[in-house]
């Protein structure tokens, strides 16, 4: 039996609106909060063990205890960008349980003493941006937001700011450009956003998930939601399932089940007469994993000690009726198109990437391209401002390692069937596209 | 390149491909032309409606620049698509140069810059992985067939649209419908045609959650 926090009952009928979310204890806890001392509330996010559930997996108490005291601007930001492809978690969250964020984040910028917040929110997403417009007016109404909140000292402002379409604003420095009217290239680290972010101000920012936890948290106690899950990774999760599944769609799970009973109890498994090809743990950006993988417990620990992340716990099952070629070659794409160009391994190697699996699919390559192709997932990682070519690299670099004999038989396949392989003077592949004439 | 070339292509602005990925990368530059300045307020003429909504996103931020996307996406709805008098209009309230906010409109995908003529309806179908897995792709070919004729409307295949829970799936102005398989193509291709509300059974915002254990009895009845 699972416990259910963020999504239990999710689809109360008005959930949306702050009157049913107060019916059913929603902000009952606000007023303790702020009594708090901002210090204790942070101690009561470490203990929880409450881990980012954006991607990194990083403690959110650590992260809010980085944000340096003593009076100045200080900013929260929600991270609501969800672009990695695969995850849709935030998404349902915020439709269904807007209040639940806003109760969050409250609460969340008395620990970092920040008196502004900003809800970035993927232009996509609009019909969430009004669902969120409208309970921030709500809130505002009823004295939760704005100057002396709910008769306290403590003051907030909350705006959602609507992105425009760009995949590399999900990455946390990407996004304070963004916010600031830029174009979303990351910037250097350090300093780090606790320190220097937004307007030059020590920022907050942590994902939608992470931030709707934590009046959960209050309400249960830290050590209570301590123990739910396993160790080093507690709590539920929000878990977004999708790919070739009988029931795609987003579950809340205890942290430390068997993969298996996620994909297969779950989500129903792939298709009948369909086997798990690989998958992907934590998003698009996760290195793959294969069928002999299914039993890894799905916590922070135990997907890293295999080789790949949890990532923001999205799954993405690929069954055995697709082509491991096809599948790196849509990742690949995705990537060249999102890079924003600032540095060169990850522009470069985007690019690349891309055009040496159409060689392969155009029957152009031989299998030293391969070789090529995982030496340039070498260059990328590491070497960049922000992860977004590691994000390309990692899936693809693991893929090429354990489907090689497959990306091998594909090359044969392909240059079997292509006329001009092999001949000095072939066509330009961009000719054979039909790109250029 | 016109604007109407490659107009219904999934890849309609070529990333990249053979160059820079703006269009017009290659177009020769007036070298001797002056980088055009702040607009002047009392030669700009800014539609009332318009100023009021970028003045009022202006007062929203700590700093106006914050406002540029959410200016320019306002100005786009109101122009149909953001040709260079959008950008001037908005640089004159903003008090920016029409040059910084090119700049950041070309980062972004929902932002046109290109499409030449107003744009009545933004179609973008997800040809992500997820999506891609399921159909996504065919589903962009086909609705590029049905609605290849139509010149005021954006068909697009576009990013991870974050709804991989009803691939293939497709937004219609910010509305999201999903999972579109068999007769959905043509029923959807033709509310498209004539503006009604797409696939209104197949709405994202009406789904419940998948989680059978999420909802307790009294809620799931």
């Amino acid at each position: 039996m699972s416990t259910y926090l963020i999504f239990k009952d999710i689809d109360e009928p008005g959930l949306h609106k702050l009157e049913t979310y107060r019916a059913r204890g929603g902000y009952k806890n606000l007023e303790k909060v702020l009594a708090m001392p901002p210090e204790a509330l942070v101690n009561d996010l470490k203990e929880s063990g409450l881990r980012g559930r954006g991607g990194a997996g990083f403690s959110m108490g650590m992260k809010a205890s980085f944000i340096p005291q003593g009076q100045m601007d200080k900013y929260l930001v929600c991270n609501a960008d969800e672009s990695e492809p695969g995850t849709f978690k935030d998404r349902e969250l915020m439709q269904k349980s807007p209040h639940m964020l806003i109760e969050g984040m409250i609460m969340a910028a008395h620990a970092a003493g920040a008196n502004r917040s900003f809800i970035f929110i993927r232009g996509e997403y609009e019909q969430q941006a009004d669902i969120l417009d409208a309970a921030i007016a709500e809130a505002y109404e009823a004295g939760l937001l704005g100057n002396n909140i709910a008769g306290t000292n403590f003051s907030l402002e909350m705006v959602v700011h609507r992105g425009a379409g760009a995949y590399i604003c999900g990455e946390e420095t990407g996004l304070l450009d963004a916010l600031e009217g830029k174009r979303g290239n990351p910037r250097l680290k350090p300093p780090f956003p606790a320190n220097q972010g937004l307007y030059q101000g020590p920022t907050l920012i942590n994902n939608v998930e992470t931030l709707a936890t934590i009046p959960h948290i209050v309400e249960m106690g830290a050590q209570e939601y301590a123990k739910l899950g396993v160790e080093k990774s507690s709590g539920t999760k929000l878990i977004s399932i999708s790919g070739n599944v009988k029931r795609p769609g987003n579950y809340e799970i205890e942290l430390g089940i068997s993969s298996r009973e996620i994909i297969y109890g779950l989500a129903g498994g792939p298709p009948d007469g369909e086997t798990v090809k690989l998958w992907f743990p934590g998003g698009s950006s996760s290195p793959v994993l294969t069928e002999a993988d299914l039993d890894l417990p799905y916590d922070f620990t135990s997907l890293a000690d295999a080789g790949s992340m949890l990532g923001s716990g999205a799954i993405i099952v690929v069954d055995s009726s697709n082509s491991v070629v096809d599948v790196c070659l849509w990742l690949a794409e995705f990537y060249r198109h999102e890079s924003c160009g600032k540095c060169t391994p990850c522009r470069e190697g985007t690019n690349w990437t891309v055009k040496m699996l159409e060689r392969i699919q155009n029957g152009l390559a031989t299998p030293m391209d391969l070789d090529i192709m995982a030496s340039i997932q070498e260059q990328i990682i590491g070497n960049c401002l922000c992860v977004l070519g590691d994000a390309m690299a990692m899936p693809v670099g693991s893929m090429i390692a354990k489907f090689r004999p497959e990306f091998e038989a594909h090359i044969e396949q392909a240059r079997a069937q292509n006329p001009y392989a092999g001949e000095d003077d072939a066509p330009e592949l961009a000719v054979l596209q039909g790109a250029v004439v | 390149m016109s604007p109407d070339a490659n107009k219904l292509s999934p890849y309609r602005v070529p990333k990249r491909w053979e160059g820079s990925r703006v269009p017009g990368w290659d177009d020769p530059v007036d070298l001797t032309k002056e980088p055009a300045p702040i607009p002047d307020p009392a030669t700009t003429t800014v539609p009332a409606e318009l100023r009021a909504e970028i003045e009022a996103l202006i007062t929203k931020y700590p700093d106006s620049r914050s406002a540029s996307i959410p200016a320019l996406k306002a100005a786009q709805k109101h122009h149909g698509w953001l040709p260079p008098e959008a950008i001037e209009q908005v640089a004159c309230v903003m008090r920016l140069t029409p040059a910084y906010l090119i700049a950041v409109a070309s980062f972004y995908d929902m932002l046109d810059l290109h499409s030449g003529s107003y744009t009545r309806s933004r179609v973008y179908v997800c040809t992500n992985i997820t999506c891609s897995l399921r159909g996504g792709r065919e589903l962009l070919k086909s609705l590029e067939g049905e609605l290849g004729d139509l010149a005021d409307i954006e068909l697009r295949g576009f990013e991870c649209l974050g709804a991989c829970d009803i691939a293939p799936m497709a937004s219609v102005d910010g509305v999201y419908v999903g999972p579109i398989e068999g007769d959905d193509v043509a029923t959807l291709a033709t509310q498209i045609r004539q503006g009604d509300e797409p696939l209104p059974d197949k709405q994202l915002l009406k789904r419940r959650s998948a989680d059978p254990g999420a909802n307790s009895a009294e809620v799931a009845s």
